[in-house]
This record gives C-alpha cells, structure tokens and sequence, in this order.
C-alpha cells in the first residue's frame, strides 16, 4: 500500500469514536457521593485519650466516637443512617485540624455536619466552642448564653446528643453544682478523664462543688468569675474568695468577670 | 430505573434518589469528560464537579421542572459547561497543530480503505479528538463517545440541529484527515 492510498470511511471512524467510550475509574462514584455529603467515610484517629472513630463527608465531620467503645458503624446507621464506608486515614488537613483541636487551639476551623440537628442544638454546641480548653461552665451558662436561661434541661439533653464530642467540647459543660455530671461518650469517667487530659484540676473542682462552692473572686480586683476561669486561676491563693452564688458575691461589691461571664442560675 | 422513573424519584426525594443519578450517569459524564479534557485527572475533577452542580441546581427546582428533566441533554450540558471552563483555566491556549494540513475531504472511490482503526491507534484518535477546535470536539463527543441524538445535542447545547450536523460533518473531516496525515508520515517515515 502506498503511502497516498491510505484513507479512513467515516464509519469507521465513527466506530473508533465509540471505542472513546471509557468507564469512570470505579472509586469516582463513591467519591463523589461523599463529597455531596450523601455518603460518608469514616477512620480512626489518635487522641489524647485513646484512638477515636471519625466519620465525614464533603460537607464536614458528622460523627465522632471512642474506637474502644465499639458499634460505631450501627451507631452511625442508627443516628444518621447514610451510606458509610472505612477509609484508610482521616485526610490530612481534617486530621490535623482535629489534632489542633483537640489540643486546645479554638481558632482551628473544623467544617462539621450537623444536619438532622435543631436550631436549639447546634446553638448549644457551638456555645460548647467557646469555653477553653481547661475550663468548664455550668448547664446553665450555655443556657443563659445562648437566650434560653430557663432551658437548663434541654441544654443538658442536647449536649448528650451531640455527635461529634470532642470536636465540639460538650465534655466543659458540668452540673450547676459544679459535679462533673454525664457524659454521651462513655460516662462521667471518661469525662473526667478528658478534663483531665485538659488540664482541668477535676478532684479540686469536685471538692469545691462539694463546699457548695460555685465561683471564686479576688479581693484585689474585686471581679467574680467561675472557678476554672483563666482569670481566677491566676489569682494568689491569699487573695481568693469563694462564693456560694453570684448574688452572694454581687452583694459583697464583687463584679462579674467579663471573660467567663458567670450568671446566676438554679441549676 | 430508567431516566423517566429517576427524575420522579429526584423530585419526590432528592438526597435518597441522587446516587441513582450518580452510579447511573458517572460512566458517561467521566468519557464526556476525558474526550473533551484529553486527562483523566481533569476528568475525574470535571465529573465530580459537574454532580454537584447538578445536585445543587436539583435542590433549587421545583419538582414540576426537575420531572420534565431529560437527564441525558441536561447532564451532558453541564459537563461540557465545567469541562470548558477547566479547560480554559488550565490549558494554554495555542491553536491546534496539523489537523487542517493534508485536508482532502472525502474518500474517494476506488481507493482501499481501512477496514478498523488499530486498537493502539485509540490513544491517538482521543488526543485528535483533544486537539478539536473546541465547537467539533463538543459535537464530536456529544454525538459519538456519549452517543446523543441530534435532537438531544440541540437541547444540550441551544445550538439548531442543522448547526450540530454540519460541525459533526466538519469534525469527522478534520479528524480523518489528521489521522491520514499521521499515517502516511507512518508509511513514510
């Protein structure tokens, strides 16, 4: 065959072009359903108190437990009930994210996925972001907080729902009697254990919830504040003052600090 | 479920009835793709993209517009939209070499023609289809890699029928003969 002799029929062609017909490699659909949320993966991580079992979509983090407890897949089934498969790792700006997190650093954004969730929930857990690592507030502060004063129970309903504990901090909110109260991932152990891992001096706070003792002041500054304050916790040990209430401590000319903000509430 | 059923589905429920759409038409959104994009990291990026487009545009129609939905134009127009796009951003924009040297037309009778195009000869038809002028490429792949009709480019692409027809026409043209070129440099070299 010469060279100028060779030539190509359309229909030929047209047939080559079907041959263009690739599939899409087989994770392309999975991938995509997690990225729209309607799917999620989940690994486990290392944390401060053991490994944990993260759970996210394209949309954020959806579910967080202890890997140890076990049934996080049917927990996930039960509560979210999306499709979910394992990943080998979490991905790593999330990973580090939530490493940051956990550690303390409150400006770290960690995009989560609350849906399902009411209004008043999601309020009561990003209410739990603001208090800081190695600090703790009553029911009843988050309550007051977010305009619910009378909503202590609710407020104590919600964080034991909260599905990514940990992430969101529902374990720095303790009973208005300053006992450290319950605990969605595991009990008022593990609680205390994570207070503990933060930072948080559990047995001195029982003791003093003990005493009935709620807030501390410093009789130099004259300012209230709850007893893990940051404030508080600089105050010399001469110069501490205890309150049974905030009317107690209002009364005695003491103001109420502006960081920790402490509210009077029966709970 | 065939399309007709699927977009009942979309409009009753949206989030449970997607991935249907998705394991349905990940296939065909990922060749518009690759054939349009030439890679198939920019593929796979274009396809995921072009879902969530169309999940979102989903959320935003009523369920009379999202039941009168055919699917395939409807899908097909979002991916060549986000393919155009990423090709823009990402490519340089050096006209095509070589496809309009050596234009002959069409095969003259009496000549021997080629019976198949060689199966290793596929990478090298995808990378003329790549190398299209963008208006042939798109009616290329719409009607052949993801086998449209005329009638479903037309509502794919807002262009007439008779438009699509002849830029097929000229297509198939531009590509046969940059692939006769290449084999005769072949028989030559």
């Amino acid at each position: 065959m010469t060279a100028d002799r060779v030539t190509t029929t359309d229909a030929v062609l047209e047939t080559a072009l079907r041959d263009l017909r690739t599939p899409a490699p087989p994770a392309l659909a999975d991938r995509t359903l997690v990225e729209l949320g309607l799917a999620d993966q989940f690994a486990t991580l290392d944390a401060p108190i053991g490994p944990i079992q993260v759970a996210w979509n394209g949309r954020g983090v959806s579910l967080v437990g202890r890997a140890d407890e076990g049934g996080f897949e049917s927990r996930f089934a039960t509560e979210i009930g999306r499709p979910l498969r394992e990943a080998e790792a979490v991905p790593e700006p999330l990973a580090s994210a939530i490493r940051r997190r956990l550690a303390g650093d409150r400006r770290v954004r960690i995009p989560l996925d609350l849906r399902g969730a009411t209004e008043f929930q999601v309020a009561v857990w990003l209410k739990a972001l603001d208090i800081p690592r190695g600090e703790v507030r009553p029911y009843g502060w988050v309550a007051a907080e977010i305009g619910r004063p009378k909503a202590v129970r609710a407020v104590g309903s919600a964080l034991g729902r909260n599905p990514v504990p940990l992430v969101v901090p529902c374990h720095r909110v303790v009973r208005g009697d300053g006992s450290i109260g319950q605990y969605s991932m595991g009990g008022p152990e593990v609680k205390r254990l994570v207070l503990s891992t933060e930072g948080v001096d559990v047995d001195g706070l029982v003791s003093l919830a003990g005493r009935g003792i709620r807030f501390v002041g410093s009789d130099t500054t004259g300012i209230v504040c709850h007893p893990t304050c940051q404030n508080a916790r600089r105050v010399q040990a001469r110069h501490l003052v205890q309150f049974r209430s905030l009317p107690q401590a209002v009364a005695a000319g003491y103001r109420p600090c502006r960081v920790c903000r402490p509210v009077a509430s029966a709970a | 479920m065939d399309d007709r059923e699927l977009t009942v589905a979309l409009a009753t429920n949206l989030d449970s009835a997607f991935e249907t759409l998705v394991r349905c038409h990940v296939d065909r959104v990922y060749a518009i793709a690759l054939r349009l994009l030439g890679s198939a990291e920019d593929a796979e990026e274009v396809a995921q993209d072009t879902f969530v487009r169309a999940f979102r545009a989903l959320g935003g129609y009523d369920g009379e517009r999202v039941r009168a939905l055919e699917l395939r134009p409807w899908l097909a127009a979002i991916t060549t939209n986000a393919a155009r796009n990423r090709r823009r951003r990402t490519l340089d924009r050096r006209p095509p070499v070589s496809l309009t040297a050596g234009m002959t037309g069409r095969t003259s009778d009496g000549l021997p023609e080629r019976d198949t195009i060689r199966h290793a000869d596929t990478e090298r038809l995808a990378r003329l289809v790549a190398e299209l002028p963008e208006r042939y490429r798109i009616a290329i792949v719409l009607r052949y890699v993801d086998d449209l009709s005329y009638p479903q480019m037309a509502q794919a692409l807002g262009r007439p029928e008779g438009t699509l027809k002849a830029q097929v026409h000229r297509g198939l043209a531009l590509l046969r003969a940059a692939h006769d070129a290449d084999e005769r440099e072949e028989l030559t070299a």
